[in-house]
């Protein structure tokens, strides 16, 4: 059967399907496939880059990691920054979807404007938060003294810092979920919204809680994978505003991995990290193709 | 959903929208506003939208003077073109063959493209770096651009565009006797227009707005991306002149704003798609 539709091609159209395929082939098995296998292989390794040799050590990698304090606070800070970035960025996400595909006039604006964020160079955006986050003069303090809170330091406070991160985390990303069910919400259909009028539901209360929330249930379930996903990535605020301080409380996993293979170039003990973030982010794709095709039986 | 509701509703509905804008749109608002203020003004705590004395041409002046603002621009846009038009050379052969021609280990290819877009770029991050290093290409544009090469959504995306081409126009080329290559290069790429364009958003802005890969293989200042220029900037900067600082990153975000400003609507459409796939 899988070999047929082979036979049914003629020779040219074989040879010419693998000259175009080969590149692909060729790039995908040196930049991709070679590296991530590498990456496992690495792991059982004590090498360190530019060392001239490289001993296999097992799992001791993995045996230094799970004792090492500092993996384990990573980890909690990233799952920590994770369930506070998800719920309130699939929530705002969500009540923004229904504002503004409820409201009569200025939807375009609202959704370019709330989308603003997401494709702003966070880099550039994280400075901008530093200064707005300033302990004296920013925005935010000046503007918290004039209600009459002190504000005090957002960045340097360790039992604050991860938290104003996961602020940073759900501003730069709300938008991108509000797009995600707002594709959602458009696909269902309008006679549900009547047959739940006729059948009493008059409030616009009722209306969400009998067939908007319910019919969202698989996009709400995609768009909270595709955000786990995301958010567990954190690294580029943390790099310019933290450096996983004070006292290692921004402390996240792939920062981690990137000063153990990049500034200490312990390799082996970094990729060991790498597999770990990589058997996280995997299995958390599975629940997103899980929930892709949920929501394809809907839509 | 369907627009409806009371009078008060609306305006509730707007009033609630609006106040959210307001928070959301803050630091933009207040990054071009410090860039328009001498020191005196960002140090008080007196809050003003715009300046009494303004102060945009010094603080423009000194951005662009202190580091090559120009260069970390013009750096972008070389990495982001060369990125994306390498991808489309891989990509668009393979996707067409994937979609429309039989030819062995086409299955196993569309695998291994599926799987492709599971794995995060920051995977396969070290051996990258080990390899470039081998080859003498740290710190250079090619270690900026050729780990990309490969991109499994590219291949992806088109391939399904493909499949929605009929066959009938392949056949009729053939039998006017042209080869695949003339098919793909004549025929199909022009109809592929449309998902090249929502691929190269994608890439685009994915590649712009990347920190973690040009961070680990660029040390040169003058090889800096956008993002990491910034970076550059800032510590020149040890954070306290914030005039010619926010002036930078008004300078560096506002490619980007302005091109998703000029085509929100394949923007948005794009990043929807790939659920925003790095």
């Amino acid at each position: 059967m899988t070999t047929q539709y082979i036979q049914d091609a003629t020779p040219a159209e074989r040879r010419a399907a693998q000259a175009l395929v080969s590149p692909a082939w060729l790039m995908f098995v040196v930049l991709l496939a070679g590296p991530t296998l590498a990456v496992f292989v690495l792991s059982l390794t004590d090498w360190q880059l530019g060392a001239p040799t490289m001993n296999f050590i097992g799992l001791g990698n993995y045996a230094q990691l799970f004792t090492d304090r500092v993996f384990w606070k990573s980890f909690g800070n990233t799952a920590v920054y994770c369930l506070v970035v998800v719920p309130g960025s699939v929530f705002l996400g969500l009540g923004l979807a229904l504002l503004i595909e409820g409201a009569t006039f200025g939807r375009a604006f609202y959704r370019a404007a709330y989308f603003l964020p997401v494709t702003s160079t966070l880099i550039a955006m994280a400075v901008v938060w530093e200064f707005l986050l300033h302990p004296s003069v920013g925005l935010i303090n000046v503007v918290l003294e004039q209600i009459g809170i002190q504000g005090g330091d957002w960045l340097k406070n360790p039992g604050r810092a991860l938290f104003t991160l996961a602020g940073i985390g759900i501003w730069q990303s709300a938008g991108l979920n509000m797009v995600l069910f707002m594709a959602g919400l458009k696909s269902i259909p309008a006679d549900l919204y009547e047959a739940a009028e006729i059948d009493g539901a008059a409030s616009a209360w009722e209306r969400f809680r009998c067939v908007t929330w319910p019919m969202l249930g698989p996009a709400t379930l995609f768009v909270t994978v595709v955000s786990g996903i995301r958010s567990f990535q954190v690294f580029d605020t943390v790099e310019v505003l933290t450096k996983g301080g004070p006292n290692k409380s921004t402390e996240v996993l792939l920062y981690t991995m990137y000063t153990e293979a990049f500034n200490f170039f312990r390799t082996g003990y970094g990729a060991a990290i790498t597999v770990v973030f990589l058997v996280v982010v995997l299995a958390l794709t599975l629940l997103q193709v899980k929930a892709g095709e949920k929501r394809t039986h809907y839509g | 959903m369907r627009p409806g509701g009371s009078m008060l509703g609306h305006v509730l509905r707007h009033l609630l929208l609006i106040a959210g804008l307001v928070i959301m749109l803050a630091p933009f608002v207040w990054m071009v506003s410090t860039s328009l203020k001498p020191p005196n003004e960002i140090f008080s705590t007196k809050l003003s939208l715009l300046p009494n004395t303004w102060a945009a041409a010094e603080n423009y002046t000194k951005a662009f003077t202190k580091v090559p603002l120009l260069r970390y621009l013009l750096n972008g846009v070389i990495v982001t073109g060369g990125i994306f038009l390498l991808q489309l050379m891989v990509s668009l052969p393979a996707a067409y063959a994937l979609a429309k021609l039989r030819f062995r280990g086409r299955d196993i290819l569309f695998t291994m493209v599926l799987i492709g877009l599971m794995i995060p770029a920051q995977a396969p991050a070290i051996p990258r770096y080990v390899m470039l290093y081998e080859a003498g290409l740290l710190d250079s544009y090619a270690a900026l651009i050729l780990p990309f090469v490969f991109s499994a959504f590219g291949i992806f995306l088109m391939r399904q565009f493909f499949k929605t081409v009929p066959d009938d126009l392949m056949h009729a080329a053939r039998i006017d006797g042209l080869g695949e290559f003339e098919i793909l290069w004549r025929i199909m790429l022009p109809l592929a227009m449309p998902a090249m364009l929502a691929f190269g958003v994608i890439s685009i802005v994915s590649h712009w707005n990347d920190f973690f890969w040009p961070l680990i293989v660029i040390q040169t200042g003058d090889l800096a991306t956008p993002p990491l220029g910034t970076l550059f900037f800032r510590n020149e900067e040890a954070g306290s002149d914030f005039g010619p600082l926010m002036a930078g990153t008004v300078v560096i975000t506002a490619p980007l704003v302005l091109l998703f400003l000029a085509a929100q609507r394949r923007f948005i459409e794009g990043v929807t798609l790939s659920g925003m796939k790095g």
